[in-house]
């Protein structure tokens, strides 16, 4: 049996670690909202600022969870239902007419959900397994499944798991950590309590 | 754990409608890739399309209902008879391998359309699964990626079979954003070549039946592994480390030593950085010597089909023992002395290496067992 040692959720403009209040933004508007999340964990990360919306709402409540890590064989697992969605549109915008046509390569790399494992593993320096999963729903049944598998061939020592959805107006993300010990078994109930709440 | 199999595959190309069609061109040395008109942003480009006369007959004679979209058709018929053949029980998984999936959809401003879980849903009611598909994206090593998944999930006892579809079109979305990036080629790429000047696009779809059962072809999943770089979002690391570390933890798994491998299916995008990336990781994990191709040049990159795709081209070789030469290959151009096949030959092949490696610093690693 694996366990689920802690898990945040972002959203509202509040970050929530282990259903506890952690830090509320002032800020309504999204940028301005996730710049402060960033700023909350003072660390100097100039790349930050190029990122598309949805690697910055992953990059930041990675801050939180891996912080305190030293173990590197930390694996990823991040999921969502839009995919790349919100930069595709940036990326369409550009191409949309003949006479107004000029794709950038700083816009079109972000034009793949993976793009987040990428980021949080550059930061966090993760040589590991890892996966992106899209799906309507949290994919509660594979997320655990896979996890589970990671765990026990000792591909990974832990394994991250992130839901993180940012289209348009639209935002959220949680996150949970499975390991040998923690706070919560690691089965789809408390899964699904933690991706629900 | 659990061993897996990997059965009847199809493949749907700019070369043929069939594994067998696909397979008969290549021995022939034929390439799908010719220069193609798009926009006039565009241009003409060398790509690998479908073409798409023959395609609608082929939906046709497969009787595929016309309200589905292209790529849902391209789905449903590279399935289909595989799903004729092996039939669905209440827990045989779909898992779709895609990067771009219904991206098209988006020029006429159907946001709903451009999402991945639509076009899979689609597919899956289609058939008639009972469990929701699985969507891996996970750019260029999706197709292998997919695989991975459908082994470990079967090895985990969430289900006993799955079918694995890997897709993606050739759009002016994918188009626009690699000339963006100055990454293509205006003529047919040569991978790993001195005169190698970018990527050729391409479209596919593949799709193939994979198992806890050994059949008569008895081709197994006997190690593989994913991992990234954590080096460069767009690039390539230097020193081949997430590649490196995929093939070393593949091997481990397979309990294999590198001399046995008998072939390796490479990535080799004809890039400059990912081919000279790629030699590197195969100099440190002691690959040197092993016959190796790349397909781009024959299919152009079919991004998330690519990975399943050039997969089925090396199970058929294993089981014919063929060799493919690497198609538009004449001088070594990478620093390290790679074995490309250079002419079709035949020699027994009873272990193979598939690899991938793409943006987001994703690599993959997977080795077939005959």
């Amino acid at each position: 049996m694996y366990y689920i040692s802690k898990y945040l959720k972002i959203s509202e403009g509040k970050v929530w670690l282990n259903g506890q209040l952690q830090f509320q933004s002032t800020q309504e508007d999204w940028s301005e909202m996730i710049k402060e999340l960033f700023k909350n964990r003072s660390v100097s990360y100039p790349k930050f600022y190029k990122m598309d919306d949805l690697c910055k709402l992953a990059f930041v409540g990675s801050e939180w969870m891996l912080a305190d890590e030293s173990d590197k064989e930390i694996a990823l697992l991040f999921s969502n239902s839009e995919a790349s969605l919100e930069t595709d549109l940036r990326h369409q915008e550009t191409i949309q007419t003949e006479e107004n046509f000029f794709p950038s390569p700083a816009v079109f790399v972000y034009t793949l959900p993976n793009i987040t494992i990428g980021e949080v593993s550059i930061r966090h320096q993760l040589q590991t397994e890892s996966c992106f999963f899209v799906s309507d729903e949290f994919p509660v049944e594979t997320m655990e499944s896979y996890a589970n598998y990671l765990l026990k061939t000792q591909k990974a020592n832990k394994v991250f798991c992130a839901w993180i959805h940012k289209l348009q107006n639209s935002y959220e993300a949680q996150f949970y950590m499975v390991e040998k010990e923690g706070i919560l078994e690691h089965n789809s109930k408390n899964i699904t309590k933690i991706v629900r709440e | 754990m659990q061993k897996v199999y990997v059965h009847k595959s199809n493949l749907i190309t700019a070369l043929g409608f069939s594994v067998e069609e696909n397979f008969s061109a290549l021995c022939d040395g034929k390439s799908g890739i010719r220069p193609i008109p798009f926009s006039k942003s565009i241009g003409t480009i060398y790509a690998s399309k479908i073409e798409d006369q023959l395609l609608e007959k082929h939906f046709e004679s497969l009787n595929i209902p016309k309200e589905y979209t292209r790529i849902e058709k391209l789905m449903i018929a590279t399935l289909k008879p595989l799903i004729e053949k092996y039939g669905i029980k209440p827990n045989t998984l779909l898992i779709v391998s895609t990067t771009k999936g219904n991206i098209g959809a988006l020029e006429q401003h159907h946001i709903e359309a451009a999402h991945l879980s639509v076009s899979a849903e689609n597919v899956q009611a289609y058939f008639c699964f009972q469990k929701t598909p699985i969507i891996v994206s996970n750019a260029c090593v999706s197709g292998v990626m997919a695989l991975s998944v459908a082994k470990r999930l079967i090895q985990m006892e969430q289900t006993t079979d799955v079918f694995v579809v890997a897709v993606d079109e050739l759009t002016p979305f994918v188009i626009s954003g690699f000339q963006s990036f100055q990454a293509m080629s205006h003529e047919v790429c040569q991978p790993y070549d001195e005169n190698r000047k970018g990527v050729n696009l391409g479209e596919a779809s593949a799709a193939v039946y994979v198992s806890n059962q050994k059949d008569e072809d008895g081709i197994e999943i006997i190690g593989e592994a994913n991992i990234n770089d954590a080096n460069h979002i767009s690039g390539p690391s230097r020193t081949g480390e997430g590649l490196y570390l995929s093939i070393e933890k593949a091997l481990n798994e397979a309990q294999i030593a590198a001399k046995e491998i008998d072939f390796i299916s490479a990535h080799g995008t004809a890039t400059v950085y990912n081919d000279e990336m790629e030699s590197i990781a195969f100099q440190r994990a002691h690959l040197l010597q092993v016959p190796m191709n790349s397909l781009k040049g024959y299919f152009g990159h079919t991004l998330g089909a690519s990975g399943l795709l050039e997969s089925i081209i090396t199970w058929q070789c294993m089981k014919k023992n063929v060799y493919l030469p690497s198609f538009g290959f004449q001088k070594l151009g990478v620093s390290q002395p790679i074995n490309i096949i250079q002419k079709v030959t035949e020699k027994p092949m009873q272990i193979a290496l598939k690899t991938a490696s793409g943006f987001g610093g994703s690599n993959s690693a997977m080795i077939f067992k005959k």
